[in-house]
């Protein structure tokens, strides 16, 4: 089974009718994803994806006459943090923020906010959350991954896809593959989504995908070794990244020696996780 | 974004905080006729974005405008840790009791801003967290209040300042500054307290968070060109992330984790990426034929990898993309693409119709592309 989406999952798309929302709402819904409603601002009463999905003016109206229990936003970065906001006030308890480049101060508010509203966000900047089988909310492809018992949980986006497809090469399945997203300020941490795959009884073990900047991996680490009763493996990217240069992801930087990819996999090594060298490789460290 | 010193001055001064008399100035006369302007005795400071200024000779007192202008001379002529000195700030120098560190930043970890006070200003707060970490104070701001006085006053009374000096301190608007300019640090290092008994900020560092500067156009015409690389220029015009690297296996990659991954997997199979070049999410052709051309405008570049891994980048795009890169650029650097993904099958047609060289995982493209520079080298 699953963590955060499973077939009762009653998906909400902001930002339906752009480029991107658009495109990939075809390919929830061709995945078998519950789709029950479009948000885009000025464009409430028109119909999509071949008139089978409503389009609302405003997530409130959306959830109350749709019952939509998540959302997944797909909306520009600089109406990124409205849309978040929007969601948690419109009692969205589950919110997927795919959207890259979200200003960090923006992120801070919103997450704030949101918390002391109840609802949990995954992202921003980050590919979604996907039950192979059952349910995908975001962008990882559905093609790459069969259901299983492996939890899987990503900092990353496109390195999550080649760690799943390493996966499923070798006929290994997945129960959730959460991807966290990369900015510095997130929704759901690695001990959030760590927590909730401990509890799971359909999750055996673990993937952990992580990457060089801030010390989400330590933080991981500890709660592993101190928490966790099923195994782990990892992978960390940025071995060769140098010091004090931005590497694309605004969180991945290494700062003032601190965030280094060594420091993490030592850490993980120590809370007895199986690190793998390259991504290629996760399967044959998973147990 | 950082910004220069003079910059950040320029707004915390927007924001009431007290800074010196001074200004920038790009020649030695210019430095003179600014000490002239002061009268008295001036501190000529480099203007360069790296730390360590005063280590490397960058920061200089003048008792004379003459003086000034000799000092600027040699400034302006030298490197900091690389980075060439083209301007050089002329300031009042201040007498000085006592130096303050005060500094907001992003805390990852509480997900809040959190603001710094020491008594141990004037050396690298990082260094104090280190030698001296009693002596550091920290609170977390709750973003959706802000800094409230209370907190600036717990910080006052935990780096001891004089009582006197409180409701000054309490004052300074270096939250509002930050907060205000989308900065993800602001930082007065030294803030210091004068034979007078006032606070001035000394020093001053703003880093601005890229993600934001397009609410603030002002911040955005501050970005000195100068000081970065001609790629990395060109990248981010066309929204690519590329740092340039010593290797000799350029790559192009979508995501930055998995950029980060194709360097690593090079490495370990014994090659050495010449980049990091993300070409993020949904990468249309125009993009990629850009990334292309920053790749090959380094000369050490044998072999280029493309690893795409199609999510919300459609991989028939990317290969179009190349193609496209590859009828304006000529070259015979050697290339491997690995595609797969979102519609994969379309990409490898437009790719096998182009005669391109294709591998079927990461490490089978990067153990091709190792031996593509190999080869090249031993020619």
């Amino acid at each position: 089974m699953s963590i955060l989406v499973d077939k009762k999952t009653r998906l909400l798309v902001q930002g339906i009718t752009g480029r991107e929302g658009f495109f990939h709402a075809t390919q929830m819904m061709e995945y078998g994803t519950q789709i029950v409603a479009g948000v885009t601002p000025g464009k409430g009463g028109e119909w999509v994806l071949d008139g089978k999905i409503p389009v609302f003016d405003t997530v409130v109206g959306a959830a109350e006459t749709t019952g939509a229990n998540c959302s997944v936003i797909f909306v520009p970065a600089r109406f990124a943090a409205d849309a978040i906001l929007e969601a948690a006030d419109g009692g969205i308890p589950l919110i997927v923020c795919i959207t890259e480049g979200v200003p960090v101060q923006d992120m801070m508010q919103a997450r704030s906010y949101i918390t002391q509203h109840g609802s949990r966000l995954i992202g921003p900047n980050c590919p979604g959350v996907l039950t192979p089988g059952a349910s995908k909310v975001g962008i990882i492809p559905g093609n790459i991954a069969i259901p299983g018992s492996i939890g899987v949980v990503s900092r990353s986006g496109t390195l999550t896809y080649e760690v799943l497809y390493a996966l499923q090469r070798k006929e290994l399945g997945v129960s959730t593959c959460v991807g966290i997203g990369g900015d510095p300020i997130n929704g759901t941490s690695f001990l959030d989504v760590l927590a909730m795959f401990e509890d799971d009884p359909h999750t055996d073990q673990v993937v952990l995908i992580g990457e060089i900047g801030g010390t989400d991996e330590e933080r991981a680490a500890e709660f592993i070794a101190d928490h966790m009763t099923k195994p782990v493996a990892a992978f960390v990217a940025g071995m060769t990244a140098p010091a004090d240069k931005r590497m694309g992801h605004a969180g991945a930087i290494v700062e003032g020696g601190s965030g280094l990819a060594a420091d993490k996999i030592a850490a993980l090594k120590s809370a007895g996780v199986r690190v793998a060298e390259h991504p290629d490789l996760i399967p044959e460290v998973v147990a | 974004m950082k910004l220069h010193e003079y910059q950040a001055k320029q707004i915390f001064s927007q924001y009431g905080i007290a800074i010196p008399r001074g200004r920038v100035a790009s020649t030695a006369s210019e430095a003179k006729s600014v000490a002239q302007e002061l009268g008295g005795r001036v501190v000529v400071k480099s203007q360069v974005l790296v730390g360590g200024r005063g280590k490397a000779g960058g920061i200089r007192l003048a008792n004379t405008p003459s003086e000034a202008e000799e000092v600027a001379t040699q400034i302006l002529a030298m490197q900091v840790k690389g980075l060439p000195v083209r301007k050089v700030l002329v300031d009042e120098a201040a007498t000085i009791v006592e130096e303050i560190y005060l500094g907001v930043t992003n805390d990852r970890g509480a997900r809040s801003p959190v603001m710094i006070a020491s008594s141990e200003g004037g050396i690298e707060i990082e260094e104090v967290a280190r030698i001296m970490p009693e002596r550091l104070f920290r609170i977390t701001i709750e973003p959706l209040l802000g800094l409230r006085e209370y907190q600036a006053r717990y910080l006052a009374a935990s780096i001891e300042l004089r009582r006197e000096l409180w409701r000054e301190f309490v004052g300074i608007a270096l939250y509002t500054a930050y907060t205000e300019s989308d900065a993800t640090l602001a930082e007065i290092n030294p803030l210091v307290i004068t034979g007078d008994g006032r606070l001035i900020a000394l020093d001053a560092k703003m880093v601005v968070d890229d993600n934001a500067l397009f609410r603030h156009a002002e911040l955005a015409e501050m970005r000195d060109f100068d000081e970065e690389a001609p790629p990395e220029r060109e990248a981010r015009k066309y929204g690519l992330s590329y740092v340039k690297l010593d290797g000799d296996i350029g790559c192009m990659v979508n995501g930055a984790g998995l950029a980060m991954a194709t360097m690593d997997v090079i490495k370990l199979f014994g090659g050495e990426p010449a980049n990091f070049l993300d070409i993020g999410g949904g990468a249309g052709a125009d993009k990629v034929a850009a990334a292309l051309g920053i790749i090959l405008s380094d000369s050490n570049v044998q072999a280029v990898l493309f690893n795409i891994f199609g999510g919300i980048t459609r991989c028939d795009e990317v290969a179009r993309g190349i193609l496209m890169a590859l009828k304006e650029v000529s070259t015979d650097v050697p290339m491997v693409v690995r595609l797969t993904g979102t519609n994969e099958a379309e990409g490898q047609r437009i790719l096998a119709e182009a005669d391109m060289l294709t591998a079927g995982s990461l490490s089978e493209a990067a153990q091709t592309a190792v031996s593509l520079a190999n080869e090249r080298h031993s020619v």
